[in-house]
């Protein structure tokens, strides 16, 4: 039987497990919303790379308005939401995540009206840092109560 | 063999150092978002008797930004909701056309739509005549009378209602409530109420750390039978000394929003 040396990696299997279940926990649970998403086209996905020109830190959600080249080369402003500050402040954003003319990277989802409006799916800032949709506050429910 | 039982026991140690300073530090944190999950320990063991005091978390089950399944309207219900244009449920508009009162006016939650939908963790003081609930969402409160007086007769209506409550034994806690103003939603998905519906809550307390809430509706003007919006929802209690985020709605801010979302 061949003996693991002392400087051998050990893995475990089960540590693997719960960081993969983990990771898919923080990248697929959607943000709560006060809304559904009947306003967004949810077949569509953007990436957008431009400027921001504000970013509100306020219920009932946060928004981040970027200013973005399209196709053609026209410059439009473009108002992103994400979730209220007490849920994504939980997976990393802050009041202080972004300030006037950082550059930014955001995935987008557009709403179906053409606008250039969206909500959030990920994005990266000038740091490489990103912020995704996390786990919100769509975490489990306690497990039911020991009688 | 001597060196190996010192560097267990330093290890021994450091963990049950870590064990016991996480706990605390998480529990220092000024602005948090309440939310516990596996972070808190188990706070099992027996209840105090006729005592619910501490701050309570449902963790995501609280939020519910779908609504509620509820008995068949009546024709009465069936009217009122038309107007309504919700942002979720079965009758979800467009971020534009939403008339929700909370998430475009800001207007109060209302009772018992502050239970049905985004119930974040909400503290419970208890005084020798009121059971009072401090509730994150919208940083408003309730105050529950345990006096021994009864419910007012026609009263004003009000959007929090008038509310009294009782012991019916010593781990559960139910609370009557009416005259709740009929301008209120009940849920996210926009159903209605008349001036008319009663509301009761039951508050088990099952250990230490658990507590149950069920609210059953009854408003035979808009309902043709009594319906439970939440049914044993399952709350933990949180550290006392968590200092909870506000979450308040501003009318400025969500005019805002919708202003620069609704396009």
């Amino acid at each position: 039987m061949k003996r693991l040396s002392r400087s051998t990696p050990v893995k475990n299997p089960l540590l693997g497990l719960a960081f993969g279940i983990a990771s898919l926990v923080v990248t697929t649970t959607p943000l709560v919303a006060h809304h559904g998403a009947a306003s967004f086209d949810t077949t569509k996905e953007l990436t957008l790379q431009g400027t921001v020109t504000e970013w509100i830190w306020a219920n009932p959600h946060c928004f981040l308005k970027f200013d973005a080249k399209d196709d053609s080369g026209t410059v439009r402003n473009w108002v992103v939401e994400t979730g209220n500050p007490t849920d994504i402040s939980r997976s990393g954003w802050a009041r202080t995540s972004f300030k006037v003319g950082d550059m930014v990277t955001v995935n987008v989802q557009p709403v179906k009206s053409g606008a250039p409006v969206g909500r959030i799916r990920s994005v990266v800032l000038a740091n490489g840092q990103r912020l995704g949709q996390g786990p919100g506050r769509g975490a489990p429910a306690p497990p039911p109560p020991q009688k | 063999m001597l060196k190996r039982l010192i560097v267990g026991m330093v290890v021994m140690v450091a963990v049950a150092a870590a064990l016991t300073w996480v706990p605390v530090t998480y529990a220092q944190v000024w602005n948090s978002h309440g939310m516990i999950g596996n972070e808190q320990p188990p706070q099992t063991g027996p209840a105090p008797k006729r005592d619910l005091t501490g701050t309570w978390d449902a963790g995501g089950a609280g939020i519910a930004p779908r609504g509620s399944p509820t008995s068949s309207l009546t024709p009465w219900g069936e009217k009122k909701v038309s107007s309504y244009k919700p942002g979720d449920g079965p009758r979800a508009s467009l971020i534009g056309e939403i008339n929700d009162p909370l998430s475009t006016m800001c207007d109060p939650a209302g009772f018992p739509r502050n239970l049905l939908f985004e119930l974040r963790p909400f503290q419970v003081v208890q005084t020798p005549n009121q059971v009072l609930m401090l509730y994150m969402f919208e940083k408003r409160f309730r105050t529950i009378w345990t006096d021994g007086r009864t419910l007012p007769k026609d009263p004003d209506p009000r959007w929090y209602g008038y509310s009294v409550g009782r012991w019916e034994d010593d781990s559960t806690f139910v609370v009557d409530t009416i005259g709740m103003d009929e301008k209120t939603w009940l849920d996210n998905a926009g159903n209605p109420h008349s001036n008319d519906m009663r509301v009761e809550e039951r508050y088990h307390r099952v250990n230490m750390g658990a507590l149950e809430l069920t609210v059953t509706i009854t408003d035979p003007t808009a309902y043709t039978k009594p319906w439970v919006g939440r049914n044993k929802l399952p709350l933990k209690l949180i550290p006392a000394n968590v200092d909870l985020m506000e979450m308040i709605c501003s009318g400025t801010e969500a005019q805002e929003y919708k202003k620069s979302m609704g396009k």
